[in-house]
């Protein structure tokens, strides 16, 4: 059998054994409809608020703040349309800010209700992928009724001012969201800190089950629901809940705030360092885009020039390393990745980049893996480039940003 | 699983799915090699649907959704691994602009020979190479064998005649010739599909495609305007006169793009005897119609020449020659005209020679080169 490594942890991750250990149960022996008045549904009620409980404490917040959803797209759709719709329907005239590089649950959410009459702010990045508060400030408008803007980056690790945009939305006294989906148990999370309103969260992306996920909705916050037919989750969310996935979400929030305590994610930012490090060392006209700010603790997006990024995902996933590059569009092919180019890199330097991340169980021999493959699939790829030949048949120019 | 499996080479099997390039992937996978499914990703049919004219919901054959789930649930019987690789810039540049370019220049472009020469045998290649493979296979209905006492790299018509695609193929390099493989070479269709049956390929019986892969409905002047339109260019305007070969003016039309020569249906003018249009000057927007005896011409000229089965042409060559791809082979003798042309003088007068369109050179079974007709 093939030796496969997998470094795509911001595409998903599988569930840890203790997180499968805990939902066991609740698929047979411990079920139960939590809305039941009996033995059973009580008994999936107090799994629920337990699971509810845990995710609080993961972010600093009270229980009933937590609202469980599928996951992190709902849980961004759920805070757009929710703000926007808070009075029972749009109004046209209303405004959104957000930024370019936002995940597409939200870009696309913003896009949709922007066809629907409300203006949209997509405020623009810097060349290392952060967005300047003072954009946000300067873009505040009598009509503004919400902020959204992401915590960490999918697809650089970036993270973005967020506290500081929270002051900003207080002072004008604006709804704030941020999409933390990918920032869970890679960083210490605190609604209060970051003075949001809203906060989103997905299940898969911290090894709880995928199809989990919740949105933190400070008390007071008016919300219109997405979906209508039961009172489930005060309110906010009709529908049974998905209790094994709360309960497995639950477990996930837990160990995510054991492990960082243990100082897991500077022992992942270390492998990462040296992923980085090792691969530049040998690659050259190749670096980091993002590298020069902060950025979560395991996630590196570098470029090759003279590379397509397709091809040299798949080379190695033929190898037995699995990456990814830009975003998958429907067929399943790639795309330039829409926060590269929003970061300023060319056309083509986008197609040239790819996604490392490292799952908080990455070890030495992982990076080892990917360093021993990495420099000479990009040598192999730029050996066959036409575009690649030529350029060194003219000359051969030096090394590139090392981070 | 065979033995001998670490011996065979690693071959990329370009899945468009349809019925012949599965069946492709389930023959060769049955003699033991190491395969890599890949679909190109050209087009993206909702690009224009519901634009002026075109479908608001579009089924199309090639480049769509459909097609890509059919051929991941092939490479999925066959356990083998699948990509889909997005060539839609490319395509658009090498394809379909020139596609719509050719016809507002009054000419009638082959999309598919342009595909294949950009896209499929060149772009595939590299990435079926860059990512390990050393050759491609491909669904098409030709053979190719290297030649010892020539030493070159020969492209054959297939066994079965009626399917034959090497009309569409004449501008393979050498190279890639020599890193192709056409298993269905020696196959007729309905052997094909009973292939595809005995390897229990779930799409054994699906249809045939027939028009242009990203012209749903084969319409290409909606096509053309929808594109345009998309693009934020105006359609130039090429209307004009449709006239006589000795000047008589018979009637107006709306745009050159319109026309086809040898097209008798749609040109909005009466006539005892039919009509068809002769000649399309594209920069007088003078369209020339004519009776059917008129469209016989006795030479034409090529450019963009590729020649396969010899290294060069001297001086002349006696040929058989296909200007369609639906097109009984007619005698001709091959001369060079200029650095980069030949003139082709045909035996018997060929009916409707189309500027645009390509024309093939034959001896016996083998592709002898071909090029583009002026």
């Amino acid at each position: 059998m093939m030796q496969r490594v997998y470094m795509d942890a911001n595409a998903t991750t599988p569930l840890l054994p203790e997180v499968m250990a805990a939902m066991r149960p609740w698929f047979d022996d411990n079920f139960g409809n939590a809305s039941s008045i009996h033995f059973h549904g009580q008994r999936a009620r107090a799994a629920v608020d337990h699971a509810r409980e845990t995710v609080a404490t993961l972010l600093g917040c009270r229980p009933a703040e937590i609202v469980f959803t599928s996951g992190g797209t709902e849980g961004d759709n759920l805070a757009l349309f929710g703000i926007l719709q808070s009075g029972g329907m749009l109004q046209p005239g209303d405004h959104l800010i957000t930024t370019a590089v936002e995940h597409h649950a939200v870009l696309h959410a913003a896009e949709h209700l922007r066809d629907r009459g409300i203006l949209v702010t997509f405020l623009p990045v810097s060349s290392a992928g952060v967005i300047d508060p003072e954009d946000v400030r300067r873009a505040l408008r009598p009509q503004t009724k919400l902020i959204s803007v992401m915590m960490a980056n999918n697809e650089t690790g970036v993270l973005q001012p967020v506290a500081e945009i929270g002051r900003i939305a207080r002072e004008a006294d604006v709804y704030y969201h941020t999409d933390a989906v990918q920032t869970a148990g890679k960083l210490p999370l605190d609604v209060k800190a970051i003075g949001c309103d809203l906060l989103t969260l997905s299940g898969h992306k911290m090894h709880a089950p995928q199809g989990t996920g919740a949105l933190y909705v400070r008390r007071g916050t008016p919300l219109e629901p997405l979906f209508f037919g039961g009172l489930h989750e005060r309110h906010r969310r009709a529908g049974t809940e998905n209790v094994p996935g709360i309960v497995g979400f639950g477990k996930a929030a837990e160990v995510a705030m054991a492990g960082l305590d243990a100082g897991i994610p500077s022992r992942t930012a270390a492998l990462r360092d040296r992923l980085e490090m090792l691969i530049l060392q040998s690659v050259d006209e190749a670096g980091v885009n993002g590298g020069e700010v902060p950025r979560v603790a395991n996630t590196t997006n570098l470029w090759f020039d003279h590379v397509e990024a397709e091809a040299l995902v798949i080379a190695l996933d033929l190898k037995g390393l699995a990456i990814s590059g830009g975003s998958a569009c429907q067929s399943g092919a790639t795309e330039p990745s829409h926060v590269l180019l929003a970061m300023g890199l060319s056309e083509e330097r986008a197609r040239a980049s790819v996604r490392f991340s490292l799952m908080k169980t990455a070890t030495e021999e992982d990076v080892d893996f990917a360093v021993a493959l990495v420099p000479q699939a990009v040598a192999r790829l730029r050996e066959l480039s036409p575009v690649y030949a030529k350029k060194t048949a003219v000359t051969v120019s030096g090394g590139g940003l090392h981070d | 699983m065979t033995d001998d499996k670490v011996d065979k080479p690693t071959i990329a099997v370009a899945m468009s799915g349809g019925v012949d390039s599965s069946t492709v992937a389930a023959m060769l996978k049955a003699q033991g090699y190491t395969l890599i499914g890949l679909t190109l990703q050209l087009w993206n049919q909702r690009r224009l649907a519901g634009k002026e004219g075109m479908p608001e919901q579009v089924q199309g054959r090639c480049c769509s959704i459909d097609d890509v789930y059919d051929a991941r649930h092939v490479a999925e019987e066959l356990g083998i691994p699948y990509y889909v690789v997005n060539q839609q810039d490319r395509f658009e540049r090498d394809v379909v602009r020139p596609f719509v370019n050719e016809y507002l220049a009054g000419r009638t472009p082959i999309p598919c020979s342009l595909c294949n020469n950009h896209l499929k045998f060149d772009q595939l290649l590299l990435t079926a190479r860059q990512i390990g493979a050393d050759q491609i296979a491909t669904g098409h209905y030709a053979r190719n064998e290297f030649d010892r006492a020539r030493g070159r790299w020969i492209l054959k018509r297939p066994a079965d005649t009626a399917k034959d695609q090497t009309y569409f193929l004449f501008g393979l390099t050498q190279e890639q010739l020599s890193r192709t493989l056409f298993p269905l070479g020696n196959f007729s269709k309905p052997r094909v599909r009973e292939i595809a049956h005995e390897a229990g390929l779930a799409l054994a019986s699906k249809p045939d495609s027939q028009e242009i892969c990203f012209v749903p409905g084969g319409d290409y002047k909606r096509f053309i305007e929808a594109y345009l339109e998309e693009q934020g260019e105006k359609l130039p305007d090429s209307a004009g006169e449709l006239v006589t070969a000795t000047g008589e003016v018979l009637g107006h039309h709306e745009g050159i793009h319109h026309f086809t020569v040898g097209q008798r249906k749609g040109l909005g003018v009466s006539s005892p005897t039919p009509l068809y249009v002769l000649q399309i000057d594209s920069a007088s927007h003078r369209v020339t119609l004519g009776r059917e005896g008129d469209l016989s011409t006795s030479t034409l000229r090529a450019r963009q020449l590729n020649w396969i089965a010899i290294p060069e042409l001297l001086g002349e060559m006696r040929v058989q020659v296909k200007i369609r791809h639906r097109f009984e082979p007619a005698w001709a003798t091959l001369r060079r005209t200029g650095a980069d042309e030949v003139t082709v003088a045909f035996d018997e007068p060929a009916r409707a020679v189309t500027p645009g369109q390509a024309v093939v050179f034959y001896s016996n079974d083998e592709v002898v080169g071909g090029g583009w007709i002026v």
